[in-house]
């Protein structure tokens, strides 16, 4: 289990975060996320409401954002639930973060087929740049995060940076997309390779290759 | 080699359009109306016959699962479908590209799949950090509602069926299917204790069938072509093509549609360019996804890559997610690392999964510097087999069966960083 637990309750908390509320377009996201349970299942909307909430405070502070208990209360409010059933949801998966974060969320995968194809390196990156995993940097541009297996593995090794994927990883190439973003640019997102689309074997597909060029309708073959 | 003509999944790598028009001019919802007019019964029965075993990682009979729905709801409850896109197993990668290049295989199998069982609606879970992937879904499900193919009278079939896309936050647990079940219902995704059985009271307390995105987005495929052609590929009991999923240390690692049963040796020499340093440099593989035990290279070589063939090695099918290792891995370091993977994600219900995974992981630890006795693998072995079988859901078993494997054929790699450790030890004393 991970070991997750709410930024404790201050008064500094409240102050920021007590009055905070869905703006128009995150409640009319809300409303649609709750329509999509039958009538008295509202609950089920918890989780996309969470990371609404989670997103909203991220506009608001420039980050990928956080839930501060507040937050969580407003979520449980709109739901017209306890706020335990809401704070256990939110400790309990890992993509929503108990503590502030940096503009930059750098979620290194570090399980076996990353390790595999290299992601000690872009650890050895991030440290370089002083980066530390759960930490803020100074500039408050990074949070360096471990993450379990992305799902990306046929592309490894891989980071997410907040709601965008770059694989096919080197060390040199994660150094220069951190400096794109440093820089206020939108670096390359998907494979790094270059001349490769996504998950075929580098150099080309070895099957369906009239897809590359045309939409081909192979139903002619069937028979 | 399984001809392209073949291939389910003709637009896997993206290099075409995700959207409606063009998924239309591959083949999808093209007469799905006709589909559906077949009936529940015969969609099953086609199904059942074409051998499709889920693609999940378990590889029940998929036609039998929905098999078990009921026929009539008698008090008035609904019955739902929910697809299982919360892909989190270490070495699979598959559904996503099934949802971001075809995303419209997704949902007219949903449809078909949930009128056979007589579902009123799919909820498909996808994991929350496909979010890119989810947006793509999304769209794609927004583009079936307004062409009329889901919702209110779908596809003119004259059934009502509703498509819903409910995102997950981070959990591999959820991947369970009652785990997933009950964070759809916006708990914590602890896994139920079965029985009672989705079949009877899942979602909402619904009759409820969860299957893989896989073994749903295959499905109007099947009933196109016929339950036999889908059963020309693959050996017995193994039919099929599959997604299979290549990472590691091959040159061009890459996720394939091939036909079930095909050897390894193949799989890696066509598609893959081979291991990195040649065939004598491969150590070991793990066959399907973090979960199953490893196999020695000269096991695996020529083995047929289904789920008999596999399960016949120690090992099993899994998802298809094939992790090759070569000469260069630290092998109990890649295994503690999928220890620690485990431990991570344990939900914390059971006492013997929640503790035992932070136990063998620190085991690990130790076994991978050598700073163990030889005594502590058999305890470690000991405590293994005391996970497994002794928790709600699989989570345990998982975490201990690739620990099994690494003892069963790498015991002496472990003595011989034990005895490495304290020969440098004794040396130290002197």
């Amino acid at each position: 289990m991970a070991d997750r637990s709410p930024a404790p309750d201050t008064p500094e908390l409240r102050e920021r975060w007590g009055a905070f509320e869905f703006t128009e377009s995150y409640r009319a996201k809300a409303d649609q996320a709750i329509a999509r349970y039958p009538e008295g299942r509202q609950r089920s909307a918890v989780m996309p409401l969470l990371d609404l909430a989670q997103r909203q405070v991220g506009e608001e502070t420039d980050t990928q954002g956080w839930l501060p208990l507040p937050v969580i209360e407003y979520v449980a409010d709109y739901l017209d639930l306890p706020v335990i059933r809401v704070l256990e949801v939110a400790s309990f998966y890992f993509m929503y973060n108990m503590k502030p974060v940096g503009k930059y969320h750098v979620q290194v995968c570090g399980t076996t087929p990353c390790m595999l194809r290299g992601s000690d390196g872009l650890f050895e990156t991030c440290k370089k740049r002083g980066m530390k995993k759960g930490h803020v940097s100074d500039d408050g541009l990074w949070t360096l995060t471990e993450v379990e297996c992305m799902g990306n593995c046929a592309t490894a090794p891989m980071v997410q940076i907040n709601d965008d994927n770059y694989e096919d990883l080197t060390p040199e190439r994660f150094d220069e997309i951190l400096d794109e973003l440093a820089a206020g640019k939108q670096p390359k997102t998907g494979t790094q390779i270059e001349g490769k689309r996504t998950s075929e074997p580098e150099g080309g597909p070895t099957t369906l290759k009239e897809m590359v060029d045309v939409n081909h309708d192979y139903r002619g073959d069937w028979k | 080699m399984l001809a392209d003509k073949d291939r389910i999944f003709t637009n896997l790598y993206g290099f075409q359009d995700w959207g409606l028009k063009a998924a239309q001019q591959r083949g999808d919802w093209d007469d799905t109306k006709s589909l559906i007019a077949r009936g529940h019964d015969n969609i099953i029965e086609e199904v059942k016959a074409s051998g499709l075993r889920g693609r999940g990682g378990a590889g029940f009979p998929t036609g039998l699962k929905w098999s078990f729905m009921p026929k009539e709801s008698k008090d008035g409850r609904p019955s739902f479908l929910v697809i299982n896109a919360d892909e989190s197993e270490p070495g699979s990668c598959k559904d996503r590209e099934i949802i971001r290049h075809d995303p419209h295989k997704l949902i007219e199998g949903a449809l078909v799949a949930g009128y056979a069982m007589r579902a009123r609606a799919a909820y498909i879970y996808i994991r929350g950090e496909y979010i890119r992937e989810a947006e793509t879904l999304q769209a794609a499900i927004d583009e079936a509602y307004d062409a009329g193919l889901i919702g209110k009278n779908a596809s003119k079939s004259g059934y009502d069926f509703d498509v819903f896309l409910h995102r997950g936050a981070g959990a591999y647990i959820c991947g369970e299917e009652t785990a997933m079940i009950e964070s759809l219902e916006g708990k914590k995704g602890q896994p139920r204790l079965k029985p009672p059985f989705p079949a009877g009271a899942g979602l909402y307390g619904c009759p409820t069938t969860v299957n893989n995105v896989e073994s749903i987005a295959v499905v109007p495929t099947i009933l196109r072509r016929g339950a036999s052609w889908f059963a020309s590929f693959g050996r017995e009991n193994n039919k099929g093509t599959k997604l299979f999923q290549i990472s590691g240390h091959v040159n061009k690692p890459c996720v394939v549609e091939e036909a079930l049963s095909i050897p390894f040796s193949e799989l890696i020499e066509k598609h893959c360019g081979g291991i990195i340093g040649g065939k004598d440099n491969l150590l070991a593989v793990i066959p399907g996804g973090s979960s199953v035990p490893l196999v020695p290279a000269e096991q695996i070589w020529d083995a047929p890559m289904d789920f008999d063939g596999l399960k016949d090695l120690g090992s099993g099918l899994g998802t298809a997610g094939v992790i090759v290792m070569d000469k260069s891995t630290d092998i109990v370091r890649a295994i503690s690392r999928l220890s620690y993977f485990y431990k991570h994600e344990s939900c914390g219900q059971c006492t013997p999964c929640r503790e035992g995974t932070g136990w063998m992981w620190r085991m690990m630890e130790r076994l991978r510097t050598g700073d163990a006795a030889i005594e502590e693998i058999d305890m470690l072995q000991q405590v293994t087999k005391q996970v497994e079988g002794h928790t709600i859901c699989a989570l345990g078993d998982a975490a201990a069966w690739p620990i099994q494997g690494l003892i069963r054929h790498f015991r002496p790699e472990l003595e011989r960083r034990i005895e490495e450790h304290n020969a440098k030890f004794a040396e130290a004393a002197e």
